[in-house]
C-alpha cells in the first residue's frame, strides 16, 4: 500500500472510532504529536509535584498531611503511566526526561506559579486539578489506545484530588477571618492561570484542527474552558467566595457564563520562561536528576553484578 | 521529660519515631533520584504517618485531658518529644536516608513482631498492622544498602560514609528507657535483649553482603527518648508546627 492509501485507511479507522494500538501503522505526524502531548502531560505530573511538595512538611494536621502526600504520590504514579504510554510509541523515558531537563520539552505552565499559603493546596486541587480533569475526561476517548486507557485510571484519581482540594477550601470558608482571607486570596491567584490551562483560543491554536481530525483531541480549547467556567461558578458560590472577574455573568441566550478577557501576554510570558517559578521548577528537577545519577548508576551496576553471579 | 504514666511515655516514643521519620522522608517528595524511588520514599512516609496517628489517638485516650492526635504532633515543645536521635537526623543524601531507614527497620521488624504478643490489646493490634508495612520497608532499605554498598565505587563510598556517621545513633533504639523498662516488666513490651541480638545479626549479615565495614568505635549517642535532641530538631519542629503555631486552635 502507498502512504496515501495507508493514511486514508488510518483516517477511516479513526472515523469509525477504532482505537489505534502501539503496533498499528500510523502517520509519522500522528506519532510525533502523541509523543509531544503525552510526554508533556507526564512532565506536568512530575513538575506538578513540586508546588504541593512545598507544603507537605507544613501541612496543618496529620490527616491533611497524609492526604496531601498520598495525592502527590498519585501524581508520581500518573507520571509513570504516561511515560509508559509514551514509550509504546518508540521513545525512551530517559530521553523524554532529558528533554524536560534541557528545557526543550514543555510542561503545564500552571506549575510555574508559587504555592504561597496552605489555601493554595485547596485552590490547586479544586481549580488546577478541576481544569485538568475537564481535559482528561475528554482524553479518555482519545484515539490512541494506550493513552486513552492511562487516562481512564488517572481520571478516577484526579476527581478525588479535586474533591480533596475543594474540601480544604470548604473548611477554610467556614473558619475565622484569617482562614477566609487565605481562601479568597488563593482563589484570586489561581483562577486566571487555571483558565489559561486550556491553551490559546481555538482561533490561535495551530495544532488543534489536525488533532481534532485525528481524534487525539476530542473537544476544543474554548469549549473545555467554557465547561470549566460553568461548572466552577456554582461551586464557588457554595464557598461564599468570589472569582476575580467583574465580567463574569450568566448569558441567557448562550446558556453559558460570559467571562472577561484572559491576559494572553502573561500566558505567553510564563510559557517563554518568565513565570515566577519557571527557573526554580527546572532547577529542582535538574538537581534531583543530577544528584540521583550515582544512585541510578549503582542500581544498574549492582544488577549486572548479580546477573553475572547467577549466570 | 517523662510523665507519671509510663504506658503513655512508651506510646509516645514510638509515635514520635514514626512522625519524625515520616517528616524527614517526606522532604524527599518530588526530589527522589528516580520516580519509582520517589514513590517508595513517599509510601514509607505515609505508612509512618498512619502509624503515628494510631499511636497518638491511643496516647490521647491514655492522657485523658481532651488532647487530640494533632495536639501531640504539633503543639508540644522540643523537650516533650521522645523520638530517638536517629529519626530526626537530616536526609543529607540518598545513602544517609537509606541507612537511617535500615537502622530503623532492622529494629522495628523484630520489635513489632514481638509487640503483636503484647498484653495491651490496642498496641498488639497496631503492631499487627504495622508489622506488615515494616516487612516491606525492611526489604526495601536492606536491598538498597546492599545495592549501594555493592554497586559502584562512588555508591560504596557514599554509603560507607553514611555508616561511619550514623553508626553512633543506631543503638539508642535498643536501650530501654525507664518507661520501656516498666513496660517490659509488665509484658506490654518485649524483651529488648532478644531484639537487640536479632537486630545485630540482621545488621552484620547485611553489611557483609554490602561489603561495608562496621565502625570500630562502640560509643552510642542517646537522649532522644528523654527529650534531649540534636540541634537539627528545633528547625524540623519549626517547619512542621508552623500552621498550628501561627493559627492556634483552628480546624483545617
Amino acid at each position: 500500500m502507498t502512504t496515501e492509501e495507508l493514511e486514508k485507511k488510518f483516517q477511516e479507522r479513526i472515523d469509525a472510532e477504532e482505537k489505534i494500538e502501539a503496533k498499528d501503522w500510523m502517520p509519522a505526524d500522528y506519532r510525533k504529536t502523541l509523543i509531544r502531548q503525552i510526554s508533556q502531560h507526564a512532565h506536568s505530573e512530575v513538575v506538578g509535584m513540586l508546588p504541593e511538595g512545598n507544603w507537605v512538611t507544613r501541612a496543618p494536621n496529620l490527616k491533611r498531611k497524609a492526604i496531601l502526600l498520598a495525592k502527590i504520590q498519585d501524581e508520581a504514579g500518573h507520571g509513570l503511566y504516561l511515560y509508559s504510554a509514551a514509550e509504546t510509541l518508540g521513545v525512551e523515558r530517559t530521553d523524554l526526561i532529558d528533554d524536560l531537563n534541557s528545557g526543550k520539552a514543555k510542561y503545564s505552565s500552571i506549575f510555574n506559579y508559587p504555592a504561597l499559603t496552605w489555601a493554595d493546596m485547596g485552590a490547586v486541587g479544586w481549580l488546577v486539578d478541576g481544569a485538568a480533569i475537564m481535559n482528561q475526561v475528554a482524553l479518555c476517548r482519545t484515539s490512541y489506545g494506550p493513552y486513552a486507557r492511562a487516562m481512564v485510571r488517572i481520571c478516577k484519581e484526579e476527581s478525588f484530588h479535586q474533591r480533596q482540594g475543594y474540601d480544604i477550601l470548604l473548611t477554610l470558608s467556614k473558619g475565622n477571618d484569617a482562614q477566609k482571607r487565605m481562601c479568597q486570596d488563593a482563589i484570586n491567584r489561581w483562577w486566571w492561570p487555571s483558565l489559561m490551562m486550556f491553551g490559546p483560543p481555538d482561533a490561535n491554536s495551530p495544532h488543534s484542527a489536525q488533532s481534532l481530525k485525528w481524534k487525539i483531541k476530542r473537544v476544543s480549547n474554548d469549549e473545555l474552558r467554557q465547561r470549566f467556567v460553568d461548572m466552577t461558578i456554582p461551586q464557588c458560590n457554595i464557598l461564599g467566595m468570589t472569582l476575580p472577574d467583574p465580567k463574569l455573568v450568566w448569558n441567557q441566550d448562550r446558556g453559558h457564563h460570559d467571562f472577561g478577557e484572559i491576559d494572553w501576554v502573561e500566558f505567553n510570558n510564563v510559557l517563554k520562561g518568565n513565570g515566577p517559578c519557571n527557573k526554580e521548577r527546572l532547577e529542582a528537577r535538574l538537581n534531583a536528576h543530577n544528584e540521583g545519577a550515582w544512585v541510578r548508576e549503582a542500581a544498574m551496576v549492582h544488577a549486572e553484578k548479580r546477573a553475572r553471579k547467577i549466570a | 521529660m517523662s510523665s507519671a504514666n509510663p504506658l503513655l511515655d512508651f506510646v509516645l516514643i514510638h509515635a514520635d519515631n514514626s512522625l519524625i521519620l515520616s517528616q524527614r522522608l517526606s522532604e524527599w517528595c518530588g526530589h527522589g533520584p528516580v520516580l519509582e524511588q520517589d514513590m517508595a520514599l513517599t509510601n514509607i512516609a505515609l505508612d509512618h504517618i498512619g502509624r503515628a496517628r494510631l499511636l497518638y489517638q491511643y496516647a490521647a485516650e491514655l492522657d485523658g485531658t481532651g488532647k487530640t492526635e494533632d495536639d501531640f504532633a504539633f503543639v508540644r515543645d522540643e523537650l516533650d518529644y521522645k523520638n530517638v536521635l536517629l529519626a530526626e537526623y537530616p536526609n543529607v543524601d540518598f545513602a544517609y536516608t537509606i541507612l537511617r531507614q535500615f537502622f530503623m527497620d532492622s529494629f522495628y521488624i523484630d520489635f513489632l513482631d514481638k509487640m503483636v504478643l503484647s498484653t495491651d490489646t490496642r498496641l498488639s493490634q497496631i503492631a499487627n498492622k504495622s508489622l506488615k508495612e515494616t516487612q516491606y520497608h525492611y526489604k526495601w532499605s536492606k536491598d538498597w544498602v546492599i545495592r549501594l554498598g555493592d554497586g559502584t565505587e562512588v555508591s560504596h563510598q557514599k554509603i560507607q560514609t553514611a555508616l561511619n556517621r550514623l553508626w553512633e545513633y543506631h543503638g539508642e533504639l535498643v536501650v530501654p528507657s525507664d518507661a520501656e523498662k516498666i513496660m517490659i516488666a509488665q509484658k506490654i513490651a518485649p524483651d529488648f535483649e532478644e531484639i537487640k541480638a536479632l537486630r545485630t545479626q540482621r545488621i552484620l549479615e547485611t553489611f557483609a553482603e554490602a561489603n561495608l565495614t562496621t565502625p570500630s568505635n562502640p560509643w552510642q549517642q542517646s537522649g532522644g527518648k528523654k527529650g534531649y535532641h540534636s540541634e537539627h530538631f528545633g528547625f524540623l519542629l519549626t517547619e512542621m508546627q508552623f500552621m498550628q503555631r501561627a493559627y492556634p486552635g483552628l480546624d483545617w
